[in-house]
Protein backbone atom coordinates (compact mmCIF):
# COMPACT_ATOMS: atom_id res chain seq x y z
CA UNK A 1 0.00 0.00 0.00
CA UNK A 2 2.59 2.57 0.84
CA UNK A 3 4.16 1.82 -2.63
CA UNK A 4 0.92 3.51 -4.18
CA UNK A 5 1.30 7.17 -2.82
CA UNK A 6 -1.62 8.71 -4.71
CA UNK A 7 -3.87 5.68 -3.26
CA UNK A 8 -2.07 6.76 0.48
CA UNK A 9 -2.99 9.55 0.09
CA UNK A 10 -6.85 8.48 -0.62
CA UNK A 11 -6.95 6.78 2.11
CA UNK A 12 -5.83 8.64 4.44
CA UNK A 13 -8.10 11.18 5.17
CA UNK A 14 -10.96 8.16 5.62
CA UNK A 15 -9.62 7.22 8.53
CA UNK A 16 -6.39 7.99 9.79
CA UNK A 17 -6.44 11.72 9.38
CA UNK A 18 -10.28 12.31 9.22
CA UNK A 19 -10.48 15.59 9.16
CA UNK A 20 -13.37 15.59 11.88
CA UNK A 21 -12.35 12.80 14.34
CA UNK A 22 -8.61 13.07 14.20
CA UNK A 23 -7.87 16.82 12.83
CA UNK A 24 -10.81 18.15 14.72
CA UNK A 25 -11.26 20.37 12.20
CA UNK A 26 -14.66 21.80 10.25
CA UNK A 27 -16.47 21.46 13.68
CA UNK A 28 -18.82 24.30 12.43
CA UNK A 29 -20.69 22.69 10.25
CA UNK A 30 -19.94 19.72 11.74
CA UNK A 31 -22.09 20.38 14.75
CA UNK A 32 -24.91 23.09 13.22
CA UNK A 33 -26.19 20.72 10.57
CA UNK A 34 -26.19 17.16 11.14
CA UNK A 35 -29.66 17.16 12.84
CA UNK A 36 -30.68 14.85 10.45
CA UNK A 37 -29.04 12.66 7.63
CA UNK A 38 -30.00 13.99 4.83
CA UNK A 39 -29.30 17.95 5.89
CA UNK A 40 -25.36 15.66 6.95
CA UNK A 41 -25.20 14.40 3.47
CA UNK A 42 -26.20 17.27 1.62
CA UNK A 43 -23.64 19.59 3.20
CA UNK A 44 -21.06 16.91 3.01
CA UNK A 45 -21.43 16.39 -0.67
CA UNK A 46 -21.42 20.45 -1.00
CA UNK A 47 -18.23 20.42 0.72
CA UNK A 48 -16.99 17.63 -0.86
CA UNK A 49 -17.10 19.31 -4.71
CA UNK A 50 -15.48 22.39 -3.20
CA UNK A 51 -12.69 20.83 -1.69
CA UNK A 52 -11.84 18.56 -4.85
CA UNK A 53 -12.39 21.71 -7.02
CA UNK A 54 -10.48 23.66 -5.54
CA UNK A 55 -7.44 21.51 -4.87
CA UNK A 56 -7.58 20.55 -8.27
CA UNK A 57 -7.58 24.48 -9.49
CA UNK A 58 -5.04 25.23 -6.77
CA UNK A 59 -2.76 22.20 -7.14
CA UNK A 60 -2.90 23.27 -11.05
CA UNK A 61 -1.83 26.72 -10.68
CA UNK A 62 0.50 26.43 -8.08
CA UNK A 63 3.80 27.78 -9.74
CA UNK A 64 1.67 30.68 -11.30
CA UNK A 65 0.80 31.80 -7.60
CA UNK A 66 2.86 34.33 -5.94
CA UNK A 67 3.27 33.32 -2.73
CA UNK A 68 2.61 36.65 -0.95
CA UNK A 69 -0.80 36.56 -2.33
CA UNK A 70 -1.75 32.76 -2.07
CA UNK A 71 -4.44 33.16 0.67
CA UNK A 72 -6.39 35.67 -1.47
CA UNK A 73 -6.22 33.18 -4.23
CA UNK A 74 -7.28 30.38 -2.46
CA UNK A 75 -10.37 32.01 -1.02
CA UNK A 76 -11.69 33.84 -4.30
CA UNK A 77 -11.12 29.65 -6.15
CA UNK A 78 -12.72 28.15 -2.93
CA UNK A 79 -15.58 31.49 -2.95
CA UNK A 80 -16.60 30.89 -6.39
CA UNK A 81 -16.61 27.09 -5.93
CA UNK A 82 -18.94 27.64 -2.81
CA UNK A 83 -21.36 29.91 -4.61
CA UNK A 84 -21.68 27.43 -7.54
CA UNK A 85 -22.78 24.55 -4.85
CA UNK A 86 -25.13 27.54 -3.23
CA UNK A 87 -27.10 28.57 -6.36
CA UNK A 88 -27.30 24.72 -7.98
CA UNK A 89 -28.71 23.01 -4.22
CA UNK A 90 -30.67 26.03 -4.45
CA UNK A 91 -31.94 24.83 -8.29
CA UNK A 92 -32.20 21.35 -7.59
CA UNK A 93 -32.80 20.80 -3.81
CA UNK A 94 -34.91 23.93 -2.23
CA UNK A 95 -36.02 22.29 0.45
CA UNK A 96 -32.77 20.96 1.75
CA UNK A 97 -31.16 24.27 0.54
CA UNK A 98 -33.70 26.33 2.98
CA UNK A 99 -33.05 23.84 5.91
CA UNK A 100 -28.94 24.29 5.39
CA UNK A 101 -29.68 27.83 5.12
CA UNK A 102 -26.51 30.14 5.80
CA UNK A 103 -24.52 26.90 6.20
CA UNK A 104 -23.53 26.58 2.82
CA UNK A 105 -21.99 30.15 1.84
CA UNK A 106 -20.14 29.64 5.03
CA UNK A 107 -18.33 26.61 3.48
CA UNK A 108 -15.30 29.32 2.66
CA UNK A 109 -15.02 29.85 6.33
CA UNK A 110 -14.60 25.81 6.66
CA UNK A 111 -10.70 25.70 8.09
CA UNK A 112 -10.54 21.94 6.35
CA UNK A 113 -10.75 23.61 2.99
CA UNK A 114 -8.51 26.28 3.40
CA UNK A 115 -6.30 24.12 5.40
CA UNK A 116 -6.34 21.16 2.32
CA UNK A 117 -5.19 24.14 0.15
CA UNK A 118 -2.42 25.81 2.13
CA UNK A 119 -0.70 22.24 3.39
CA UNK A 120 -0.96 20.20 0.75
CA UNK A 121 -2.51 21.17 -2.93
CA UNK A 122 -0.19 23.97 -3.27
CA UNK A 123 2.91 21.81 -2.43
CA UNK A 124 1.70 18.51 -4.33
CA UNK A 125 1.37 17.87 -8.08
CA UNK A 126 -2.48 17.66 -8.97
CA UNK A 127 -2.89 14.19 -9.45
CA UNK A 128 -1.81 13.67 -5.46
CA UNK A 129 -3.51 16.93 -4.48
CA UNK A 130 -6.78 15.59 -6.03
CA UNK A 131 -6.60 12.27 -4.47
CA UNK A 132 -5.92 13.54 -0.60
CA UNK A 133 -8.98 16.23 -1.48
CA UNK A 134 -11.04 13.13 -2.33
CA UNK A 135 -10.24 11.50 1.07
CA UNK A 136 -10.46 14.27 3.00
CA UNK A 137 -13.80 14.73 1.54
CA UNK A 138 -15.24 11.49 1.91
CA UNK A 139 -13.78 12.01 5.46
CA UNK A 140 -15.94 14.58 6.40
CA UNK A 141 -18.57 13.15 4.75
CA UNK A 142 -18.46 9.98 6.81
CA UNK A 143 -17.99 12.21 9.88
CA UNK A 144 -21.10 14.18 8.95
CA UNK A 145 -23.68 11.15 8.02
CA UNK A 146 -22.35 9.44 10.93
CA UNK A 147 -23.04 12.54 13.39
CA UNK A 148 -26.30 13.01 11.63
CA UNK A 149 -27.56 9.52 11.23
CA UNK A 150 -26.69 9.28 15.09
CA UNK A 151 -28.57 12.51 15.95
CA UNK A 152 -31.43 11.46 13.63
CA UNK A 153 -32.21 8.40 14.87
CA UNK A 154 -32.10 9.42 18.80
CA UNK A 155 -33.73 12.73 18.23
CA UNK A 156 -36.42 11.62 15.66
CA UNK A 157 -36.52 8.02 15.56
CA UNK A 158 -35.73 8.45 11.63
CA UNK A 159 -33.02 8.00 9.60
CA UNK A 160 -33.57 9.57 6.25
CA UNK A 161 -36.99 10.94 6.99
CA UNK A 162 -38.25 6.93 7.21
CA UNK A 163 -39.56 6.27 10.80
CA UNK A 164 -37.91 3.29 12.07
CA UNK A 165 -39.48 2.78 15.41
CA UNK A 166 -43.38 2.91 15.97
CA UNK A 167 -45.89 5.33 17.56
CA UNK A 168 -44.61 4.54 20.93
CA UNK A 169 -41.12 6.10 20.19
CA UNK A 170 -40.62 9.06 22.42
CA UNK A 171 -38.06 11.22 20.46
CA UNK A 172 -34.91 12.10 22.79
CA UNK A 173 -35.40 15.81 21.72
CA UNK A 174 -31.68 16.88 22.88
CA UNK A 175 -30.27 15.20 20.07
CA UNK A 176 -31.40 17.18 16.92
CA UNK A 177 -30.96 20.45 19.28
CA UNK A 178 -27.02 21.77 19.81
CA UNK A 179 -26.23 19.97 22.83
CA UNK A 180 -27.19 17.05 20.86
CA UNK A 181 -24.85 17.95 18.47
CA UNK A 182 -21.88 18.09 21.09
CA UNK A 183 -22.90 15.32 23.07
CA UNK A 184 -22.79 12.82 19.91
CA UNK A 185 -18.92 14.40 18.80
CA UNK A 186 -18.13 13.59 22.30
CA UNK A 187 -18.71 10.26 22.40
CA UNK A 188 -17.47 9.57 18.87
CA UNK A 189 -14.20 11.45 19.72
CA UNK A 190 -13.87 9.56 23.05
CA UNK A 191 -13.85 6.57 20.56
CA UNK A 192 -11.51 7.47 18.57
CA UNK A 193 -9.05 8.32 21.18
CA UNK A 194 -9.80 5.46 22.86
CA UNK A 195 -9.38 3.80 19.75
CA UNK A 196 -5.98 4.87 19.34
CA UNK A 197 -4.21 4.55 22.22
CA UNK A 198 -5.08 0.82 22.65
CA UNK A 199 -3.94 0.43 18.89
CA UNK A 200 -0.29 2.66 20.64
CA UNK A 201 -0.20 0.26 23.53
CA UNK A 202 -0.59 -2.77 20.64
CA UNK A 203 1.79 -1.48 18.65
CA UNK A 204 4.63 -1.42 21.51
CA UNK A 205 4.13 -4.42 22.85
CA UNK A 206 4.46 -5.99 19.45
CA UNK A 207 8.09 -4.04 19.64
CA UNK A 208 8.45 -5.10 22.75
CA UNK A 209 7.66 -8.87 21.97
CA UNK A 210 10.27 -8.12 18.77
CA UNK A 211 13.05 -7.04 20.87
CA UNK A 212 13.10 -9.84 23.65
CA UNK A 213 13.14 -11.97 20.72
CA UNK A 214 15.71 -10.80 18.89
CA UNK B 1 7.54 30.59 4.52
CA UNK B 2 8.66 27.47 2.85
CA UNK B 3 4.67 27.43 0.90
CA UNK B 4 4.05 27.41 -3.10
CA UNK B 5 7.15 27.07 -5.21
CA UNK B 6 7.31 30.35 -5.94
CA UNK B 7 10.91 31.70 -4.77
CA UNK B 8 12.22 35.33 -5.30
CA UNK B 9 10.35 38.11 -4.67
CA UNK B 10 7.36 38.87 -7.52
CA UNK B 11 6.94 43.11 -8.43
CA UNK B 12 3.54 44.44 -7.10
CA UNK B 13 2.10 44.27 -10.82
CA UNK B 14 2.50 40.72 -10.48
CA UNK B 15 0.64 40.34 -7.55
CA UNK B 16 -1.90 42.94 -8.45
CA UNK B 17 -2.66 40.93 -11.79
CA UNK B 18 -2.93 37.30 -10.70
CA UNK B 19 -5.31 39.08 -8.20
CA UNK B 20 -7.31 40.49 -10.56
CA UNK B 21 -7.54 37.08 -13.07
CA UNK B 22 -8.54 35.66 -10.51
CA UNK B 23 -11.21 38.22 -9.92
CA UNK B 24 -12.45 38.03 -13.02
CA UNK B 25 -12.58 34.39 -13.67
CA UNK B 26 -14.37 33.89 -10.55
CA UNK B 27 -16.82 36.30 -11.54
CA UNK B 28 -17.23 35.10 -14.85
CA UNK B 29 -18.10 31.64 -13.57
CA UNK B 30 -20.32 32.87 -10.66
CA UNK B 31 -22.63 34.90 -13.69
CA UNK B 32 -22.32 31.65 -15.60
CA UNK B 33 -23.86 29.43 -12.84
CA UNK B 34 -26.32 32.37 -11.75
CA UNK B 35 -27.98 32.53 -15.28
CA UNK B 36 -28.17 29.08 -16.00
CA UNK B 37 -29.86 28.38 -12.52
CA UNK B 38 -31.99 31.27 -12.30
CA UNK B 39 -35.01 30.35 -14.18
CA UNK B 40 -35.06 26.66 -12.43
CA UNK B 41 -35.12 28.79 -9.00
CA UNK B 42 -37.76 31.18 -10.00
CA UNK B 43 -39.57 28.34 -11.32
CA UNK B 44 -39.35 26.50 -7.75
CA UNK B 45 -40.60 29.39 -5.81
CA UNK B 46 -43.19 30.57 -8.36
CA UNK B 47 -44.59 26.08 -7.91
CA UNK B 48 -43.53 26.54 -3.95
CA UNK B 49 -46.31 29.77 -3.65
CA UNK B 50 -49.22 28.28 -6.31
CA UNK B 51 -49.02 25.06 -4.12
CA UNK B 52 -49.02 26.85 -1.06
CA UNK B 53 -51.73 29.14 -2.35
CA UNK B 54 -53.71 25.94 -3.11
CA UNK B 55 -53.01 24.17 -0.01
CA UNK B 56 -54.64 27.13 2.31
CA UNK B 57 -57.51 27.49 -0.25
CA UNK B 58 -59.00 24.35 -0.53
CA UNK B 59 -61.42 24.30 -3.68
CA UNK B 60 -59.50 27.01 -5.71
CA UNK B 61 -57.85 26.23 -9.00
CA UNK B 62 -57.04 29.19 -10.24
CA UNK B 63 -55.23 32.58 -8.58
CA UNK B 64 -54.28 35.73 -9.91
CA UNK B 65 -51.93 38.70 -7.92
CA UNK B 66 -53.52 41.58 -6.37
CA UNK B 67 -52.20 44.71 -5.08
CA UNK B 68 -53.75 47.59 -3.38
CA UNK B 69 -53.70 51.04 -5.34
CA UNK B 70 -55.49 54.12 -4.78
CA UNK B 71 -57.86 53.00 -2.70
CA UNK B 72 -59.25 49.50 -4.52
CA UNK B 73 -57.66 45.55 -5.15
CA UNK B 74 -56.11 45.55 -8.50
CA UNK B 75 -54.99 42.52 -10.56
CA UNK B 76 -51.48 42.47 -11.59
CA UNK B 77 -49.32 40.16 -13.40
CA UNK B 78 -45.72 41.70 -12.15
CA UNK B 79 -46.37 43.39 -8.77
CA UNK B 80 -43.46 45.95 -7.86
CA UNK B 81 -40.70 44.95 -5.28
CA UNK B 82 -41.60 45.97 -1.84
CA UNK B 83 -45.13 46.10 -2.54
CA UNK B 84 -47.59 44.02 -0.04
CA UNK B 85 -49.36 41.46 -2.71
CA UNK B 86 -52.15 38.99 -1.84
CA UNK B 87 -53.73 36.29 -3.84
CA UNK B 88 -57.00 35.68 -5.00
CA UNK B 89 -58.26 32.13 -5.37
CA UNK B 90 -60.99 30.91 -7.90
CA UNK B 91 -62.75 27.94 -8.53
CA UNK B 92 -62.82 26.55 -12.00
CA UNK B 93 -65.96 28.31 -12.75
CA UNK B 94 -63.78 31.07 -11.91
CA UNK B 95 -65.89 32.54 -8.84
CA UNK B 96 -64.07 33.98 -6.18
CA UNK B 97 -63.11 31.99 -3.12
CA UNK B 98 -61.17 33.97 -1.25
CA UNK B 99 -57.47 35.83 -0.24
CA UNK B 100 -54.20 34.18 0.51
CA UNK B 101 -52.64 36.37 2.57
CA UNK B 102 -48.53 36.08 2.78
CA UNK B 103 -47.49 37.56 5.93
CA UNK B 104 -44.55 37.72 8.28
CA UNK B 105 -43.17 38.36 11.76
CA UNK B 106 -40.75 37.90 14.61
CA UNK B 107 -41.06 33.98 15.88
CA UNK B 108 -38.80 32.86 18.77
CA UNK B 109 -35.84 32.39 17.10
CA UNK B 110 -36.43 34.58 13.76
CA UNK B 111 -39.15 35.73 11.05
CA UNK B 112 -41.79 33.37 10.40
CA UNK B 113 -43.41 34.19 7.01
CA UNK B 114 -46.59 32.16 6.46
CA UNK B 115 -49.88 32.12 3.71
CA UNK B 116 -53.03 32.01 5.34
CA UNK B 117 -56.15 31.56 3.25
CA UNK B 118 -59.03 33.95 4.29
CA UNK B 119 -62.52 33.27 2.97
CA UNK B 120 -64.08 37.30 3.83
CA UNK B 121 -67.49 35.94 3.13
CA UNK B 122 -67.57 33.78 6.10
CA UNK B 123 -65.06 36.02 7.81
CA UNK B 124 -63.15 32.42 8.10
CA UNK B 125 -59.27 31.49 8.23
CA UNK B 126 -59.58 28.66 6.23
CA UNK B 127 -55.81 27.40 6.26
CA UNK B 128 -52.36 28.36 7.05
CA UNK B 129 -49.01 26.99 5.70
CA UNK B 130 -45.52 28.56 7.01
CA UNK B 131 -43.30 29.42 4.51
CA UNK B 132 -39.89 30.09 6.22
CA UNK B 133 -39.18 29.90 9.53
CA UNK B 134 -36.19 28.60 11.82
CA UNK B 135 -37.90 28.19 14.86
CA UNK B 136 -36.10 25.19 17.38
CA UNK B 137 -36.19 21.60 15.46
CA UNK B 138 -38.66 19.25 17.50
CA UNK B 139 -40.07 22.01 19.28
CA UNK B 140 -41.08 25.44 17.11
CA UNK B 141 -40.89 23.75 13.95
CA UNK B 142 -43.96 21.95 15.22
CA UNK B 143 -45.77 25.07 13.93
CA UNK B 144 -45.55 23.27 10.50
CA UNK B 145 -45.02 19.77 11.84
CA UNK B 146 -47.82 19.51 13.62
CA UNK B 147 -50.87 18.15 11.36
CA UNK B 148 -53.24 18.60 14.24
CA UNK B 149 -52.16 21.92 14.66
CA UNK B 150 -52.58 22.86 11.57
CA UNK B 151 -55.42 21.42 10.70
CA UNK B 152 -57.03 23.96 13.48
CA UNK B 153 -56.79 26.42 10.89
CA UNK B 154 -58.91 24.81 8.71
CA UNK B 155 -62.07 26.78 10.29
CA UNK B 156 -61.32 29.31 12.52
CA UNK B 157 -63.16 32.28 13.15
CA UNK B 158 -61.10 35.96 13.13
CA UNK B 159 -63.43 37.91 14.61
CA UNK B 160 -62.74 40.38 16.46
CA UNK B 161 -59.16 38.18 16.24
CA UNK B 162 -57.47 34.65 16.94
CA UNK B 163 -56.56 33.92 20.51
CA UNK B 164 -54.33 30.89 21.04
CA UNK B 165 -55.70 28.93 24.28
CA UNK B 166 -53.66 26.32 26.02
CA UNK B 167 -54.00 23.16 24.79
CA UNK B 168 -57.02 21.43 25.46
CA UNK B 169 -59.57 24.63 26.17
CA UNK B 170 -60.50 25.96 22.96
CA UNK B 171 -64.31 26.91 23.47
CA UNK B 172 -64.83 29.99 20.76
CA UNK B 173 -64.84 29.46 16.98
CA UNK B 174 -61.77 32.20 17.14
CA UNK B 175 -59.53 30.21 19.50
CA UNK B 176 -57.34 27.61 18.53
CA UNK B 177 -54.87 25.44 20.85
CA UNK B 178 -51.53 26.26 21.10
CA UNK B 179 -48.75 23.57 20.84
CA UNK B 180 -47.53 22.34 23.88
CA UNK B 181 -43.83 23.24 24.21
CA UNK B 182 -43.59 25.52 20.79
CA UNK B 183 -46.09 28.29 23.25
CA UNK B 184 -43.81 31.09 21.72
CA UNK B 185 -43.79 29.93 18.02
CA UNK B 186 -47.98 29.21 18.10
CA UNK B 187 -48.84 32.63 19.59
CA UNK B 188 -46.12 34.19 17.14
CA UNK B 189 -48.07 32.37 14.16
CA UNK B 190 -51.19 33.89 15.47
CA UNK B 191 -50.39 37.22 16.03
CA UNK B 192 -48.61 37.20 12.46
CA UNK B 193 -52.17 36.08 11.16
CA UNK B 194 -54.02 38.42 13.39
CA UNK B 195 -51.62 41.53 12.32
CA UNK B 196 -52.19 41.01 8.79
CA UNK B 197 -55.59 41.03 8.74
CA UNK B 198 -55.65 44.16 10.75
CA UNK B 199 -54.13 45.87 8.19
CA UNK B 200 -55.55 44.18 5.44
CA UNK B 201 -59.19 44.07 6.53
CA UNK B 202 -59.70 47.64 5.83
CA UNK B 203 -58.51 47.64 2.62
CA UNK B 204 -60.25 44.24 1.40
CA UNK B 205 -63.69 45.05 -1.01
CA UNK B 206 -67.11 44.13 0.41
CA UNK B 207 -67.80 40.42 0.16
CA UNK B 208 -69.19 39.84 -3.49
CA UNK B 209 -67.70 42.36 -5.00
CA UNK B 210 -63.73 41.12 -5.17
CA UNK B 211 -62.05 41.63 -8.54
CA UNK B 212 -62.78 39.58 -11.32
CA UNK B 213 -60.39 36.53 -12.22
CA UNK B 214 -58.96 37.40 -14.69
CA UNK B 215 -57.14 34.61 -17.53
CA UNK B 216 -54.30 36.63 -18.76
CA UNK B 217 -53.41 37.99 -15.36
CA UNK B 218 -52.60 34.14 -14.17
CA UNK B 219 -48.49 34.87 -14.51
CA UNK B 220 -46.20 35.33 -12.73
CA UNK B 221 -47.55 32.23 -11.01
CA UNK B 222 -48.98 30.48 -14.01
CA UNK B 223 -44.94 29.54 -14.86
CA UNK B 224 -45.23 26.92 -12.70
CA UNK B 225 -47.32 24.49 -14.81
Amino acid sequence: MKKNPSREELLKGIWRDNPVFVQVLGMCPMLAVTNSAINAVAMGMATFFVLVGSSFLVSTFRHLIPKQVRISCFIIIIATFVTIADYTLLALVPGVHKELGAFIPLIVANCLILGRQEAFASRYPTKLAVMDAIGMASGFVLALLSLGSVREILGDGALFGIKLFGENFEPWVIMILPPGGFLTLGVILLFFNWFKSKKDEFLEEVAAAQRSES
Amino acid sequence: MNAPANTGSPGSLRLVSTLAIAGLLSGIAIIGIYESTLPTITLNKARELREAVFKVLPGVSQMQALVHRDGELVVVTSPDKDEPVIYGGHDEQGQFVGYAVPAAGPGFQDTIAILYGYKPSEKLVVGMEVLESRETPGLGDKIYKDAEWVAGFGALSIEPEIFAVKKGTRSQPNEIDAITGATISSKAVVRIINEAHAQWSALLPAPGSEPQFEAAGQAPTESGQ
